[in-house]
């Protein structure tokens, strides 16, 4: 039986939040749109461009052997929400070309590690280098419908170009990612415009491996200069706006004298307008490069200044946003110069291919065992994907694993739930091993690792140097990928390093 | 509590030569060890009542060792305790008699290692039935951190407690070297130990037991029948078992620098046996040097040596052949490699050979006590410990 008099009160409490609505857009003030936090993720490790060819300038970054799309997501999604309350976010949009499952939403993964609440609209935007803007302008549909309050979008991207192409020079690694909502906002978006394109320019058929693409002289003339310029300058001249009028473009553009040039053509002042594209230290990250670049222009941005973000892939779209006076307040926890600055050098060429699982190297290792267990995966996700542990309700102690019954006080189920992951800690003490099976180039560092606040866990270590692995080392924790076995994308915790800590960089 | 105290009595035993017996099944290795147990003991097949069998990797049921030797309808029993499961099967058989169900009863561990086609351990033991969705962590890297902590908390350098380890594994070597069953039977020097590839840091080569197959077999009594058949039998003097139940990474005030399960269980058998002060009151110790580390600790948690006091004990040759308490006279497990079933009751079988003054080069001058430490298990916390102490009847 339905209960008549909740059911009319929820209508009529609809009804009045309809009533609202229509009285602020009769008089004028519409409801503000926008992002209200942002956090990007660039992998620890670079490389330079002439290990891979001779003369080629500047570095990329290079996701580790055990990061893919979906780990370089959770990094940059944890910046982004950095302390805030995970049960406001209402979706989860991903967005990238590099999902690890063709048929499979990893969204679900991403939101099931960050512990975001389970009865949340998630999905996930692939197969364009435009995903990215694509998500966060339903994002902002969805919000401004009023189906959605705080929805987080994260775009990520790890493209692997053919050994020695084009592409393996200009393609790093990395994330972005926002949150998208109505309240506290930093930049409000007061334009948008989207144009498709249908050409071959890039593109990557079903069981391709690389990314291929048409004749450069085509690609550009044909879509790139073809059909951003006219999209930039129809959003502006909807919003009655110039060039002129923008703090900084930020355009996609596969290399940085493309971006000047393209915009040149639209009228912004190379020298002054145009942001940065991380050409020469990140490198190009597809789906994310537009949304990258936006949050590394807002880290730099003032209140009340205007910025135009663009992207291409199949057409393109393009954004005008304001800042707001909170926008120097939201702070994710690493900001992108601070990223660039805390590097290490992958060391040579085949540890790249061997990264990219290009080149298999026979090593003498222990080979590992047995399928995975799928029922075990899911019925024990809470502590490998959140990485739960316990904390007794009776003398406190935090446990992970999960405990039936407490270690020190023996009390029977009565615990509550802790998230240890993103925790920092110690190393209480570690091993080097060398014969370890895995994706790993041996040695592979094992860490008893303390919990500040209680708790111990037995981890691997990852982006670390041999020779800075030491008892009282304090480290973070990074959401990394173990191995994959039929189709199975096993993830799992790691330590590492604490990021900030490396700032000085490139000590490998 | 009644206890085991010279209630059973070891009255045969057998042990095949230990290595990579590429021509031999586990089950040929149970043969060959039961045969000489009963040879020794003055036994037919027939006589023998129920068995324990321990192993670990070899299989199910106590079925294929009957059939292998054609032991007609009696109970065969499958112990599994990891490395405590030869150990653990010839508890269980004391046991046997001692409840009076029995009178003749044998305990065999086998195991053949050397068939999984590789060098080496096995990926990651995980007591747990895998599910492949968690990092377990292989033996090496598990006892590796018992060293990285010691070094540590006695404010050792790398070099000091790379060498103290290194002492360990060529008194192992030297031991083992006599010995005509051991795995690897040759000298090593302190150089060799220390320059030696790590397997898991801090632990070398020679730090580390090798991978082997084997098989050993005990026939147990009562002291009245043992009497019967030969003179020189000897008794359980005390049996303790203890499991952990992961301490050591669920609370984290365990400090890396101890094993509990080690202390615990031989804190019950002293109390079994009536032993107060074990350095002067045990002779002879083989105890699980799975790693040199392990063999350090052990010393320590026996009571052997103070704590901390075991790297000074192992400098000044404490526990060599010629020492105050000889450790691992065999060899250990250092040059018998460890076939997981078997380790136990080979090292009962040293003990057992020391008591008749059959041990050949190797042979003490003085023993009334002796004691046999397994453990098994990983990571510290997780660990089975099993101990036994022998002597005269």
């Amino acid at each position: 039986m339905l209960d008549h008099t909740y059911a009319g009160t929820k209508v009529w409490a609809e009804c009045d939040l309809l009533i609202q609505r229509v009285t602020e857009i009769f008089k004028g003030e519409k409801l503000m749109i926008g992002i209200t936090a942002y956090g990007t993720y660039i992998p620890l490790w670079r490389m330079r461009r002439d290990l891979i060819s001779a003369g080629k300038t500047g570095e990329k970054a290079v996701a580790s052997f055990d990061e893919d799309s979906v780990t370089m997501a959770v990094a940059a999604a944890d910046n982004c929400l950095a302390d805030m309350d995970r049960q406001s976010i209402d979706g989860l949009f991903f967005a990238s070309t590099t999902s690890p499952y063709k048929e499979k939403l990893v969204s679900t993964i991403i939101a099931a590690v960050l512990d975001l609440p389970k009865e949340i609209l998630t999905a996930d935007f692939t197969n364009s280098l435009r995903s990215g803007t694509i998500a966060m302008k339903s994002a902002m549909d969805s919000v401004s419908a009023g189906s959605a309050k705080q929805i987080l979008v994260v775009v990520t991207d790890c493209r692997l170009g053919a050994p020695g192409s084009d592409f393996e020079h200009s393609c790093g690694d990395g994330a972005a990612a926002f949150i998208i909502g109505n309240k506290d906002i930093v930049a409000g978006v007061e334009g948008f415009h989207s144009t498709f394109s249908e050409i071959m320019d890039v593109w990557r058929a079903d069981g391709d491996q690389f990314i291929r693409n048409g004749e450069e002289r085509f690609v550009q003339s044909q879509g790139y200069q073809k059909v951003v310029p006219p999209t930039v300058t129809r959003l502006m001249k909807q919003k009655n706006l110039t060039a002129k009028d923008f703090a900084k473009a930020i355009v996609n553009g596969s290399t940085s004298r493309r971006q000047r040039d393209i915009c040149r053509t639209i009228g912004f002042d190379p020298k002054t307008q145009v942001q940065d594209g991380l050409f020469d230290t990140v490198g190009n990250t597809g789906a994310a490069l537009t949304p990258m670049l936006l949050a590394y222009a807002l880290e730099q941005a003032k209140p009340d200044q205007l910025f135009l973000a663009a992207s291409y892939g199949d057409g393109c779209d393009a954004f005008v946003l304001r800042t707001t006076g909170l926008v120097g307040k939201a702070k994710s926890k690493l900001s992108v110069k601070e990223q660039i600055a805390s590097k290490r050098m992958v060391p040579d060429y085949k540890t790249y291919l061997e990264w990219r699982g290009l080149l298999t190297m026979q090593r003498l290792s222990r080979p590992l065992a047995g399928p995975i267990s799928v029922a075990a995966l899911w019925r024990d996700q809470q502590y490998i994907l959140p990485f739960h542990g316990v904390k007794c309700q009776v003398c406190g102690t935090v446990q992970y694993p999960p405990q039936r019954v407490c270690t020190k006080c023996h009390t029977k189920d009565k615990f509550d739930a802790v998230r240890l992951a993103g925790k920092r800690g110690t190393v209480f003490t570690y091993s080097l091993d060398y014969l370890s099976s895995g994706i790993e180039p041996p040695p592979v560092a094992i860490t008893v690792f303390d919990f500040e606040g209680g708790g111990r866990a037995l981890l691997m270590m990852t982006d670390r140097i041999l020779s800075e692995v030491k008892i009282g080392m304090p480290v973070e924790m990074t959401f990394r990928k173990y191995f994959s076995h039929e189709g199975i994308h096993n993830y799992i915790w790691k330590t590492m390093p604490v990021r900030r800590e490396l700032l000085t960089g490139g000590k490998a | 509590m009644i206890g085991i105290k010279d209630r059973v009595a070891v009255v045969g035993m057998g042990c095949t030569k230990f290595g990579e017996l590429w021509d031999k099944e586990a089950l040929d290795l149970a043969v060959d060890a039961a045969y000489e147990a009963y040879e020794d003991a003055g036994v037919e097949p027939k006589d023998i009542q129920a068995v324990w069998l321990g192993h670990a990797y070899e299989g199910l049921t106590g079925t294929r060792l009957a059939r292998a030797l054609k032991l007609d309808y009696v109970p065969v029993t499958h112990v599994e305790n990891l490395c405590c499961s030869g150990t653990d099967a010839f508890r269980n058989a004391c046991y046997g008699v001692a409840s009076g169900a029995y009178d003749i009863v044998m305990a065999v561990g086998m195991e053949k290692l050397k068939d999984n086609g590789q060098a080496g351990q096995r990926s990651g033991i995980d007591p747990d039935v895998t599910s492949r969705t968690k990092f377990v962590d292989a033996a090496p890297p598990s006892f590796a951190f018992l060293a990285t902590r010691y070094f540590h908390h006695y404010g050792l350098s790398y070099e000091e407690g790379k060498k103290i380890l290194a002492k360990i594994a060529v008194k192992n070597h030297h031991n083992g070297a006599l010995n005509p069953k051991a795995m690897l039977q040759k000298e090593i020097t302190l150089e060799e130990v220390v320059n030696a590839p790590i397997v898991a840091y801090p632990l070398g080569l020679y730090d580390c037991c090798g991978i082997s197959d084997g098989g050993a077999a005990a026939i147990i009594t009562t002291p009245e029948i043992a009497k019967r058949l030969r003179k020189d039998y000897i008794t359980v003097k005390a049996l303790s078992v203890v499991c952990g139940a992961m301490q050591g990474t669920l609370q984290s005030d365990y400090d890396f620098v101890h094993i509990e399960e080690t202390v615990r269980a031989s804190r019950m058998a002293y109390q079994e046996f009536g032993i107060k002060d074990p350095r002067r009151e045990i002779h002879m110790a083989e105890v699980h040097d799975c790693f040199t580390i392990t063999e350090l600790l052990i010393c320590e948690d026996l009571g052997f040596s103070p704590r901390g006091k075991g790297p000074e004990d192992v400098l000044k040759g404490t526990f060599e052949l010629d020492g105050e308490l000889p450790v691992n006279t065999d060899g250990g497990l250092n040059t018998f490699g460890h076939p997981i079933g078997a380790s136990g009751l080979r090292m009962i079988y040293e003990v057992y050979k020391q008591f008749q003054g059959k041990a050949g080069p190797r042979q003490l001058k003085r023993i009334d006590t002796g004691l046999v430490h397994n453990l098994g298990g990983a990571p510290p916390g997780n660990y089975t410990v099993t101990i036994t102490i022998l002597g005269r009847p």
